[in-house]
Parts: C-alpha cells; structure tokens; sequence
C-alpha cells in the first residue's frame, strides 16, 4: 500500500490559498466560495480514503504500522549527524486529525458561506481558511519535530491573521497581536526544547526506536561518559520535553499562557470554531501526544505535572465560564476547560510496563477520543453561537432568551452538543469524558473526583449558557423591532451534520475507538466502568438540574441572590480573577517601566554616547588643525622642502 | 678641464636659484619660469651623467628630451591657465589664488 496521494492533502489547500490570494481580486465572492469548499471537499474525501485504507490495512504484530511515504533531506547539519527533514508520515493519531480537521474545515468553509455574506474581504477569508487548514493538516503529518515546529509557526500566523480579520476595528486588532505575541513566546520554550532534544539525542526524528536514546540510554551528545549519560537521561530529556510543553501549553491555552484565547474571539465566528475545535489549541495536545513514547518511558514525574497543570487551568477555566455573559466567551472558557482535560488524559498516564502497557496508558487513548468528540461537539456549538449571534447582532445574552421559537435547529443542535459536553449518554462526550475520568481514578482518587467535579462545573456553565440563551429571561423590546430568525441552509445544515457526528460517534464506534488508536498501536477495547461512569452521570444530571432549576425560568430570583450574596467572587470570576490585569502590570509596570528604560538608558547614555564621543572628537581635532591648509601655494612649497632638507639630513647623518 | 663637478655645480646654482624663485615671487609667471629652471637643473644632470659616466648609452639623452617635451606641454597648460586667472583678477599674483583650502 503506498499513500503517495497523501501529498496532494497538503498541496491541493495550499494551491487554493495561492490562487485566492493572489487572484481573489478578480474573483466573485461566490465564486472564491465555492472554489474554497470545493477544494476543500477534495481534500476532505482524500482525508477519508486516506484513514479507510490506513485502518483497513493489515496490523503488523497488532500493530497499525507507522507509514512514511515522502521523507527527504532539507537541511543537513554536520556531515551525517543532525538533519532536519520534510516528509509525510502516517500514523494512527496522524489519520485521526486528518478526519478532524478536515471534517470541521469543511464544514466551517460551507458554513462561512453563509456567515461571511456580503463581508468586505470574503476572498481573503477563505484564503486564510486554506492556510491555516493546510498548515495544521502540515502539522499533524510532520515526520520530525522540526517539521513540526514550521507549521506549527504556520498555524501562528494564520490565527493571527484571521482573528485580526477585522483589522478595521481596534480590539481585533489588540486580540490578533495578544495572540500573535502569546504564542510566539510560548514557542520559545518549544524551540529552546526542540534544540536541547536534537542536540543530546541527534536527531529530530519522531522515529524514536532509532535514536539512541530510545535503544540503550546512551547520548550522542554527551559521548562515552557514562555518568554525563545517566545524568542527562535523567535531567536533559524531561527538561527538554517539558520546554516544548511550554510552547504546547502556549497554543492549548494551558493556565497561565491561556489569556490569548478569550480575546480571539473578535475574529469571525466560523474562524473561533475552527480555532477551537480543530485546527489551533488542539496542537498542544497533539504535540504531547506525539511525543508521549519518550514522556511515558523519561519522564513520567514531569508528565504528572503536566496532569496537574491541566487540572487546574480546567478548574480555573470552568470558574470562570460560570460567571461570563459574552455567549462566545463562555464558550472559549469551555474550550480551555476541555483542552485541560485532554492534557490531563494523557498527564495521568503511568509508566508501569514502560510503553506497552495499554491500561496504564489509557489516558493516552482517551485524550485522543476526546479530542475527537470535543471537535465536532464544539463545532458545532461555535456555529450555533454564530448563528445566534448572526440572528440578534450581539454576543451578550442580555439580547437574547426565549431563542428557542425563533431558531428551532440551532436549538436543537446546540441542545444536543451541550448534552454531549456535559457527558450525557448516548451522545459522543460521555464516552470519551469517561475514558478520560477512568484514566484520572486510575492515577489517583483525587484527581479522579477533581476532574469528575470539574465535568460537573462543565454541565452547569453550559446549560446556564443553554438556558440563558433559548430560555430564561426575553429580551421582548428587542426582539420586537428586530425579530431573529432561523439561518438559511447553508449555515444550519453544517450544524446538522456535525450534530449527527456528535450523536452517533460514540455507540456506532462501540469501543472500536480505542481500536483505532491507543498508546502501543495494538487495539485496546473500551468497556465502560459503571462506577466511574454512573458517577459521572448522576452528577452531570445534578448540575443540569441544578442549572435548570436556577437559570430556566423567566424570571430567575436565585442567580439575582446568588449573585447579591457573593458579589466579590462574582465579579472576580467576571473578570477572569483579573488575569489579563496581572499580565497588564507585569508587562508594563515591571517589562518596560523598569527593566526596558533601564536598558533603553543605558543604550542611549552609555551605548550611544561612546560614539558619539568619537564623532565629536574627530570633528574637535580636525578644526583645530585645519587652519594648517592655508590655500597658499608657496607656503606649502616652502614646508616640502624643509621636510626634503630634514629628510637629506637624517639621511646624511 | 671639464669635469663632471662643474655640470653638478651648475645644475645645483641652477636649482637652488629656482627654488628661491619659486618661494618668493609674487607673479606666477615668474614662479613659472623658476619651475623651469629646476626641470633644466634636472635635465642638465642626465645629459652630464649620460655624456660622462656612461659615454656609450644613449638613455639619459633620451630622458632629457622626454622632460623638455613635457615641460613645454606643461608650459602651455600653465600659461593658458594664467591667462584665465587674469581675465577673472585683472591680475596674476600669486596670493591672491587662496581659495582653494579647508
């Protein structure tokens, strides 16, 4: 089996950005449009050919093999030793994120058809959409970390331009460069990570049974000491591992490098579903996951810490969604949440067994799935959000309630995606949340009821956001002189088939996920715990009742007494327990007040002034001696000679 | 007897005298002719050393004609350029050319 068409997933998105781009000026909105989603079709029905062959193709040893069909040299460092390569690689998590990311780009771009109409710069968001699609799509199939790292910039930049799409206006503009300028530091850690891994391994390969380090421990970079060679397996690989979670954590919005994501919302809705959903905060993930042999086998401590981080970066995330009344913003804290979750399914992960041992890597397994289930679930609630948001012209949900009999399918639709993320069976998050709830018990008990409280706090935000929007309390003014109205096709029925992805996903692939993709690539069969799950269940239906009970009548006396009772916490968790303000002081205040205008003192006294003493004194020494050129021919003639008689005489003497 | 002391004598007069020259007329034509003194000095010098020393070469001859080629075009491009300095300063002093420092 060769998948030398797999090229053409990559090339056919980036030729659709090439030509929007460059020719978008001459071209109709409808017909940059539909070029776009067309080509993106074409990649979606080649992102599916290509996971029907993968996953259809013999195991070797139970074993889905890892597939490289393109790999060549680009730059060779040191004759034989480090290189950095660019190739295509197939592997289980690879032909998932194809699925993914092509499903949800696709229907974004069908759905952007109706969202963008009319927009000023419809040619150059679709564009955008191409090269970010194409970039992630790069990313997920890097054969080496380097590779990686390219179009994980790549994706950088495109989300900076495509949350700046607005760029008229000043807060898209502040949103784009927070993102632009988050990330990018983050990936500083990557990098740094990235050049400590390739130097002591010597290679950038995600091949990792040929690198030294993975066969016997033994380091290139440190040579034949042994106890430089135990020590740097000790310390170089985890530190190394740990920096490129720095920048995974930049992109996942981990606790504290999250505060890009809420403001990312002043981009188009579409483009804060893609985001969302697949192609952006995903790669953090992504990237640990890749990287996860030499986590288990290494660093297992670290890794625990990076369980932990995400622990808290859902609980704070889920604290904060409770308390916001901008309905993407909600939506972003939930995004953070979920993504916290994720990186604590793989954190909990236990080394026993090394790397072979499917149970103790389960969260493996179940951050996978959820990463799945989470991108269409959230998908499709960012659509829903913007066809809400498309009918009442605002994002506050002080402008809507009552929604629920003007917009009957993105009620329905979100109501669905809402059950699913709560983790309400049969829809598809209930059983990836409880994969990844089975992998935290199995760690620790506490961490197990941490995140199984967290998945509560999911299922009240969400439902207070459900209620608030469809239910509760109508804003009947407006709505009287400006009336919603249900979105036209093209923008519900992407909502419609995502919905049916969320709703089907987890009983038509029953346990066959884990089948797909595990840590060892040998099929894991998922059986539900009852424990874990009836849990889960019970307390998720407490939290929706809990909301229902507080947030679904017209009027809503306890959340006005919750709220009078608590005014502190509530104004805390408002404004984010004033994170961006923390940031805000410690830029400004410490950055640039006090470290920048010392250094900017310094170069413009010290730096600066040195050369301008040097200027000034050669300017100085030749005024004073420039009276010696008198323009007076037989002076300069009579001082000649003197010097030609000095000169006889000394030779003389 | 003639030796070649007294041509290295007559050409040093020669020199010397043009060095004074140069150094303190004021009419640039004078400086001119002093300028042409020294060259003669010079020429003087290879003719004597060529006649004397070297009486079977014929190279300082030819040197010295090289040179008093030369001195004439020069001779020409200097007077040429005087003429032009009187018809701008109704004079040739040599002070009065100062402008060209600093």
């Amino acid at each position: 089996m060769n998948f030398t068409y797999t090229i053409f997933i990559l090339l056919l998105p980036f030729f659709s950005f090439l030509i929007l781009g460059l020719a978008g000026k001459w071209l109709s909105h409808r017909t940059a449009g539909i070029f776009g989603t067309l080509v993106l079709g074409v990649v979606t029905v080649l992102s599916y050919f290509t996971a029907f062959e993968y996953f259809t193709a013999d195991r070797v040893d139970g074993v889905f093999q890892t597939l490289v069909p393109y790999n060549f040299v680009w730059l060779p460092f040191f004759d034989g030793g480090l290189h950095f390569d660019l190739g295509i690689m197939l592997d289980p998590i690879t032909v998932m994120m194809l699925i993914v990311i092509s499903t949800v780009s696709l229907m974004v771009h069908i759905y952007s058809f109706g969202y963008m109409h009319g927009e000023r710069g419809f040619q150059r968001y679709y564009a955008y959409l191409s090269l970010f699609t194409m970039s992630m799509l790069g990313l997920v199939m890097a054969t080496n970390i380097f590779q990686m790292y390219m179009f994980w910039e790549l994706v950088g930049v495109c989300s900076y331009l495509l949350i700046g799409f607005y760029y008229t206006q000043a807060p898209a503009v502040a949103a784009s460069k927070k993102a632009f300028i988050v990330t990018r530091f983050a990936d500083l850690g990557f990098l740094i990570g990235i050049l400590f891994y390739g130097y002591y391994t010597g290679s950038f390969s995600f091949d990792f049974t040929n690198t030294a380090v993975y066969l016997n421990g033994a380091m290139p970079g440190v040579g034949a000491d042994f106890s430089k060679a135990i020590a740097g397996a000790g310390f170089i690989l985890p530190t190394a591992l740990f920096l490129m979670f720095v920048g995974g954590a930049g992109k996942s919005a981990m606790f504290p490098l999250h505060i890009w994501l809420p403001d990312a919302m002043e981009g188009p809705t579409p483009v804060s579903a893609l985001i969302h959903a697949a192609t952006m905060v995903v790669a953090g993930v992504f990237q640990v996951a890749r990287m996860f042999p030499l986590w288990i086998q290494y660093a297992p401590e670290t890794l625990h810490i990076v369980a932990w981080i995400g622990a808290f970066t859902a609980f704070y995330a889920a604290a904060v969604a409770c308390a916001q009344s901008d309905i993407k913003r909600v939506l972003a804290f939930s995004t953070i949440s979920q993504i916290a979750f994720m990186m604590v399914a793989l954190g909990v992960c236990l080394p026993e067994g090394g790397y072979t041992d499917n149970h103790a890597s389960l969260g493996y397994m179940a951050s996978m799935y959820h990463l799945f289930t989470h991108a269409m679930f959230k998908a499709t609630l960012f659509l829903c959000a913007g066809c809400i948001i498309h009918a009442v012209h605002s994002n506050e949900m002080e402008f809507m309630g009552g929604m629920r009999k003007y917009m009957p399918i993105t009620h329905i639709t979100f109501l669905i995606a809402c059950l699913a993320i709560s983790g309400i069976p049969p829809f598809s998050g209930f059983f990836s949340k409880d994969e990844i709830l089975v992998a935290a018990f199995h760690y620790s008990s506490a961490m197990g009821w941490i995140m199984t409280g967290i998945a509560a706090m999911t299922a009240f935000y969400m439902f207070r956001l459900y209620y608030g929007i469809f239910w509760g309390t109508e804003n009947v003014e407006y709505h009287e002189h400006h009336t919603p109205h249900e979105s036209p096709a093209v923008m519900t029925i992407p909502l419609i088939l995502l919905t049916v992805i969320t709703v089907t996903v987890g009983w038509i692939l029953p346990g066959s996920f884990g089948s797909f993709v595990s840590a060892t690539g040998e099929a894991y069969h998922i059986h539900l715990d009852w424990s874990v799950a009836g849990t889960s269940i019970v307390i998720a239906v407490i939290a929706i009742a809990l909301a229902t009970y507080i947030y679904s009548g017209v009027r809503q006396p306890i959340a006005e007494k919750m709220k009078a009772t608590f005014p502190a916490l509530h104004k805390w968790a408002y404004h984010r327990f004033y994170l961006d303000e923390v940031y805000q002081f410690v830029t400004h205040r410490i950055v640039f007040g006090i470290f920048s205008r010392s250094f900017a003192w310094f170069d413009r006294h010290v730096v600066d002034g040195f050369f301008n003493f040097l200027a000034w004194g050669t300017n100085a020494a030749s005024y004073s001696i420039r009276t010696l050129q008198s323009g007076r021919v037989q002076q300069y003639a009579f001082v000649f000679l003197l010097g030609v008689l000095v000169l006889i005489l000394m030779l003389i003497i | 007897m003639i030796t070649i002391n007294c041509f290295l004598i007559l050409s040093a007069l020669m020199l010397f005298i043009g060095v004074y020259g140069f150094l303190t007329r004021r009419n640039t034509l004078a400086i001119l002719i002093s300028i042409e003194l020294m060259l003669n000095a010079a020429d003087l010098n290879f003719a004597a050393f060529n006649r004397m020393l070297f009486p079977e070469g014929q190279e300082g001859y030819f040197f010295t004609l090289f040179s008093v080629a030369i001195s004439a075009a020069e001779t020409a491009i200097a007077i040429a350029v005087m003429i032009n300095v009187y018809r701008n300063l109704k004079n040739n002093f040599v002070e009065n050319l100062d402008k060209l420092k600093w």
